[in-house]
């Protein structure tokens, strides 16, 4: 592992500062993705910003929603009875993700910043756009399994691998973000970049640029919503696909939705056109499954060595119909 | 350069010159000598290495060390009082929750942590109504200590032991 230097400064401006003096310098979080990484030899920093200790962690009302302080860890965030009763998406998606440890370590403003976790990504003896530029997609004709079916690029297949971001996409949330130039706040559905033919960026964020807070909107439909994770184990695994979803019915008619999906893109997917296909929808199993598939009319599954992941169309589609569905009998 | 950086291990506190790329979980056993938190993985997947920092369950490996100053950090050795075992030490030796033994520190962390998250109302992801209070029965212990890879395949046995434990503290 390369030297670096670590600094805790004493405010949330001296960091950003520091880190902008410097390209190689990082932000440091619950340290759970990027300590990894350091050890596996993905990222090479000369400088260590840990920001912990600086940035809220506080869970606070603003406006009628909730502004979750960039340094509340994962499982704090899953605990709060507000965020439990007013977004249940929330709090399941939390706790659908990695362990009571982990949870523990893990920041809000670190969560959604987590690199891919394609095994070619993390292996640096394979070439990668995303890791290094120009040098190629091994998982392109390679083992596809955990990677994109939307919004994909020649370049770069990967998938993002966080829970938390797909509800957060689905619930509207909003990224405050303090920068060199000063303060920004970004709508959820923008922070990440789908791949195109610059993979190696995962956000809209410039080098420099810290996240001190998530707001959470008032979503009153949100107090019925849920996440469905599927994954290889029943605990501590990435999802293949999830779904965030929340879900207004008046006599068995769905009068708006709002969904998400995990683990089939580049960036927490935003389902609009499935959102569109159910406004005004009888409730049954058809309208949702017509929805799916308004949403996934440009899906490119990709062949593999291991099969590819062809099987996600269908196993995304299921888990909206039953995540619906579900919901739907809540509202009964 | 690097600055000091102060370590309160199980009650005993450390003044310490860290090279800032030192794990907590290499700082703990080649440092200082504390064997019990094990290293299974040194990425996260395994929980051999699982302590309490502050009384939160949370990983060593991929905790820096000089991140942790002026923290408390307890590993399964300093959870014994006066030389009496924790009663998840003796759930564990009771249930037979283990063979090898060499994922049963992080194990007891991990349970020591998890009770009290429990105790504090936290839900899982089994948790039916994520809005209502948790009962814990066994899917929720399983769920609870997901973190925790065992290699004997000792899960029947760790879970009974939680369970008992739970029982106990909660008495
Ligand atoms: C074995 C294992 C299993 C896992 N399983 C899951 C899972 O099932 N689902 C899931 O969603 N996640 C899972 N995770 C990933 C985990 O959720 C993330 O590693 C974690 O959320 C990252 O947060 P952190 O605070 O530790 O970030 P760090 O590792 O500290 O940082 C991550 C990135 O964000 C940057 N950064 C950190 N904070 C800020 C900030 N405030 N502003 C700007 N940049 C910042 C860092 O520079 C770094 O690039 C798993 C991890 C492991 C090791
Ligand atoms: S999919 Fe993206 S991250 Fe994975 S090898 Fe290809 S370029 Fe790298
Ligand atoms: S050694 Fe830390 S999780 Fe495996
Ligand atoms: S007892 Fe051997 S690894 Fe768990």
């Amino acid at each position: 592992m390369r030297p670096f230097a670590y600094q805790a400064p004493d405010d949330t401006g001296a960091a950003v500062r520091s880190v902008a003096e410097r390209p190689d310098a990082v932000f440091l979080g619950g340290g759970t993705n990027l300590v990894d990484h350091l050890r596996l030899g993905v990222v090479s920093p000369g400088l260590l910003v840990d920001v912990t200790a600086l940035t809220s962690t506080e869970i606070t009302e603003v406006g009628g929603g909730l502004r979750v302080g960039a340094g509340v860890p994962n499982s704090e965030l899953a605990a709060d009875a507000r965020v439990r009763s007013r977004y249940p998406v929330l709090a399941q998606a939390l706790l659908s993700g990695a362990s009571g440890q982990l949870r523990n370590m893990a920041t809000t403003g670190g969560n959604p910043l987590q690199r891919t976790r394609c095994m070619y990504f993390q292996d640096v003896s394979t070439p990668c756009n995303k890791r290094e530029p120009g040098s190629g997609c091994s998982a392109i004709g390679g083992s596809t399994r955990n990677h994109a079916v939307l919004g994909t690029s020649e370049h770069c297949i990967a998938t993002h691998p966080s829970d938390m971001a797909v509800a957060m996409a689905a619930l509207d949330a909003q990224v405050l973000v303090l920068g060199p130039d000063g303060e920004r706040t970004i709508p959820f559905t923008e922070l990440h970049r789908l791949p195109g033919d610059t993979p190696e960026r995962d956000t809209v964020l410039e080098h420099g640029e810290l996240i001190t807070a998530i707001d959470l909107p008032e979503l009153p439909m949100a107090r019925r919503s849920r996440y469905r994770k599927v994954r290889d184990r029943a605990s501590y695994a990435f999802a293949l696909v999830s779904v965030a979803a929340a879900l207004d019915v008046d006599g068995g008619v769905v009068r708006e939705a709002r969904i998400a999906f995990g683990g089939v893109a580049h960036a927490p997917w935003r389902a609009r056109r499935a959102e569109e296909a159910l406004r005004g929808a009888t409730v049954s199993d058809e309208s949702f499954a017509a929805a799916a598939a308004a949403e996934l009319t440009d899906a490119r599954p990709q062949p593999g060595v291991d099969g590819g992941n062809e099987f996600k169309i269908a196993l995304l589609t299921r888990t909206l119909v039953a995540t619906l569905r579900d919901l739907a009998r809540e509202e009964a | 350069m690097d600055p000091d950086t102060t370590l309160r291990v199980d009650g005993v506190t450390h003044h310490l010159d860290l090279d800032p790329r030192a794990s907590l979980l290499d700082t703990l056993r080649q440092r200082l000598g504390v064997m019990s938190p094990k290293k299974g993985c040194d990425h996260g997947q395994c929980g051999a290495c699982t302590v309490l920092v502050d009384g939160r369950r949370v990983l060593a490996c991929l905790s820096l060390a000089v991140a942790q100053d002026g923290h408390e950090i307890t590993t399964a050795d300093g959870l014994s009082e006066d030389g009496a075992d924790h009663p998840v030490h003796r759930a564990f030796v009771e249930e037979d929750a283990l063979q090898c033994g060499y994922c049963t520190p992080g194990q007891v962390c991990s349970a020591v942590g998890a009770l009290d998250e429990f105790a504090r109302g936290w839900p899982s992801a089994v948790t039916t109504d994520v809005a209502a209070d948790p009962e814990l029965d066994d899917a929720e212990i399983a769920e609870r200590m997901s973190g925790n890879l065992c290699r004997c395949g000792a899960y029947k046995g760790i879970r009974a032991a939680v369970a008992d434990a739970h029982r106990e503290v909660s008495r």
